[in-house]
């Protein structure tokens, strides 16, 4: 193994000197396990993603991990990676689009059972034609699998966000999994400057023992599988048990909020929150955005500028507050079906105030210039 | 300090009550402990709990696997410490091994199961009962149901982050906390009697 120090995690995130960087997206994820103290990682090849496990297995052959293999298929890998939790281990997996559907029972598995797994998402396009381009469509089938979800807007975000979900997933009062999502190729595949601790620095292991459930690693009490289902009984308490279960994963999340204001620094970030017009987006939509709204400020426009960086927990009371002085929440987005404008609509006390707009999909840029085009209507 | 004005109080509160997570109670910080949804300082909630359980008809533990098996350094002399307060209190305990649900086959007598800890508490008329050593998921949920089917006052002494869904609720309890807390109970028990009732039925609870 390579040598390494174990440091808190405060010290990694916030205090170690930083070296920066010019590497891509996929080197950011690379970068981040390499410091992140992984047990085991399990890879399957799906574009745009495949890089970065490609990577990861680099790492895996120069002494950062202890274990790493490549699955059948991208079910058999979140299964696996399911198994490998539940021993006990710190686990790590990444996969894009079609992959992710076709796993996808296995995400709210995993929630369900307590996991806390990392997985990074390179979202892209699912549908037919096939297309192997950026969209983020993918993000909303995930909204309500129990998983935690941080969106990275950069290179930069994707290694802290991996880091940082690592220790939030394991808190004893959260425990569930937590999926770093980042847009395909337009992070993935470009290169930017990114500040990384030194390499010699790691986080410390994961404590199994301090588990909501117990790990199976049969040295532990009640040292058997004690997960035994709940469907096969037909009884008003048992299904009182799987509800009561269920509703204990929401609550996991709630809990996360405290760790995420605490790691991320809140659940979104805001510029020029008090402004009549905001833009309010996640992942690279915000570059858009921010480009936008310096662009609308030139003119003289009031606007200002919302970064959604954990999307479960969902920023509500930030929102809420936000959206209540707010004339217009413009909220442009890579994908057809708006997601993350119903999501805020489904917390502003006036729905009217967002404008669900502009929206583009299917692989296509987001030029700046329909941001603020949507901004200039606002003052109209 | 939690915000939330909801009340973690007895129930029965329904057909399939929340978690009081998702109604807004926090757990608390360090050095701090829940009381009814409240966050309060821990000795706050020291006499609180030493108070409910002097104070019970039938005050029962349901330790969990954690205290229940030696099965890393340390344990062993928790349980002990369990065990005196239990004794100081005047509380029985009926244990929770493991976490198969067990329908319908559960004996409510000797044991309590996370999944239907209602039937337990219904049987054997448990007025307080006190959570100690069990996972901290199947804390929860078992809390929650008891909540939402009895009206047993719960109290969890946890030893990591607490449970919002016990009525109080001590985190990072250790050997140390679990000797102050007896000698509160006893100091209480000095001063004069608190309970009200008589137990109902002795049971053949261990």
């Amino acid at each position: 193994m390579t040598t390494q120090q174990v440091v808190a995690p405060e010290y990694l995130f916030f205090e170690a000197e930083r070296e920066r960087q010019f590497i891509t997206g996929s080197e950011a994820v690379r970068e981040a396990i390499k410091r992140a103290n992984v047990d085991m990682a399990i890879s399957y090849p799906i574009t745009p993603q495949s890089e970065s496990m490609h990577l990861v297995g680099d790492i895996y052959a120069q002494g950062y991990l202890k274990e790493y293999f490549r699955g059948e298929s991208e079910f058999a890998v979140m299964s696996a990676v399911a198994g490998a939790a539940m021993g006990g281990v710190r686990v790590f997996t990444a996969t894009a689009g079609p992959g992710t559907l076709r796993a996808f029972e296995v995400f709210p598995t995993w929630a369900g059972a307590r996991l806390p797994v990392v997985c990074a998402f390179m979202t892209r396009g699912i549908n037919s034609p096939l297309t192997i381009q950026p969209d983020t469509i993918e993000m909303a089938f995930l909204l309500d699998t129990g998983i935690l979800m941080f969106h990275a807007e950069s290179a930069q975000d994707l290694y802290d966000m991996i880091l940082k979900a690592f220790v939030i997933a394991e808190q004893t009062d959260v425990h569930i999994p937590v999926g770093v999502f980042t847009d395909g190729f337009f992070v993935t595949h470009t290169r930017e400057e990114v500040a990384t601790a030194p390499a010699d620095l790691k986080l410390p292991p994961y404590n199994p023992y301090s588990a909501p459930v117990p790990v199976m690693d049969m040295e532990n009490v009640p040292v058997r599988q004690m997960r035994d289902p709940f469907v096969m009984k037909s009884n008003f308490i048992s299904y009182a048990a799987h509800a009561s279960w269920q509703q204990e994963i929401l609550a996991a999340q709630e809990r996360a909020r405290k760790h995420v204001r605490r790691y991320l620094g809140g659940l979104l970030e805001a510029e020029h929150p008090e402004a009549a017009v905001l833009v309010v987006a996640a992942g690279t939509a915000v570059s858009q955005g921010r480009e936008a709204v310096a662009a609308a400020r030139r003119e003289g426009l009031e606007v200002g500028l919302v970064k959604l960086k954990s999307l479960r927990p969902f920023p509500r009371e930030e929102l809420r507050m936000l959206g209540r002085q707010a004339r217009a929440l413009i909220v442009p987005e890579f994908n057809r079906v708006g997601w993350l404008a119903r999501e805020i609509k489904s917390v502003v006390e006036d729905t009217t105030k967002v404008i669900d707009a502009p929206r583009v999909f299917g692989g296509m840029t987001m030029p700046p210039e329909l941001i603020l085009a949507q901004i200039r209507r606002c003052y109209a | 300090m939690a915000v939330s004005e909801y009340q973690v109080r007895p129930g029965p509160e329904g057909y399939l009550p929340p978690a009081a997570a998702s109604m807004g109670v926090e757990l608390p910080e360090r050095g701090a402990a829940l009381v009814e949804g409240r966050v309060v300082p821990e000795e706050e909630a020291f006499q609180a709990i030493a108070e409910k359980l002097l104070a019970a008809r039938n005050p029962v533990f349901f330790p969990g696997p954690a205290v229940l098996w030696a099965w890393k350094d340390g344990v062993a002399e928790k349980a002990e410490a369990v065990l005196k307060l239990m004794k100081a209190v005047g509380a029985r305990a009926i244990p929770m091994p493991d976490y198969r649900p067990k329908y319908p086959m559960i004996n409510p007598a000797v044991e309590i199961n996370p999944n239907h800890p209602n039937l337990t508490i219904w049987h054997n008329r448990i007025d307080v009962g006190v959570f100690v050593g069990v996972h901290c998921h199947y804390a929860n949920v078992a809390l929650k149901i008891i909540r939402g089917g009895t009206d047993c006052y719960t109290i969890a002494l946890c030893g990591e982050m607490g449970h919002e869904d016990a009525m109080i609720t001590l985190r990072d309890v250790d050997i140390r906390k679990l000797e102050r807390l007896t000698d509160i109970a006893r100091a209480l028990a000095a001063a004069g009697p608190l309970r009200t009732g008589v137990m109902p039925r002795a049971g053949t609870a261990v």
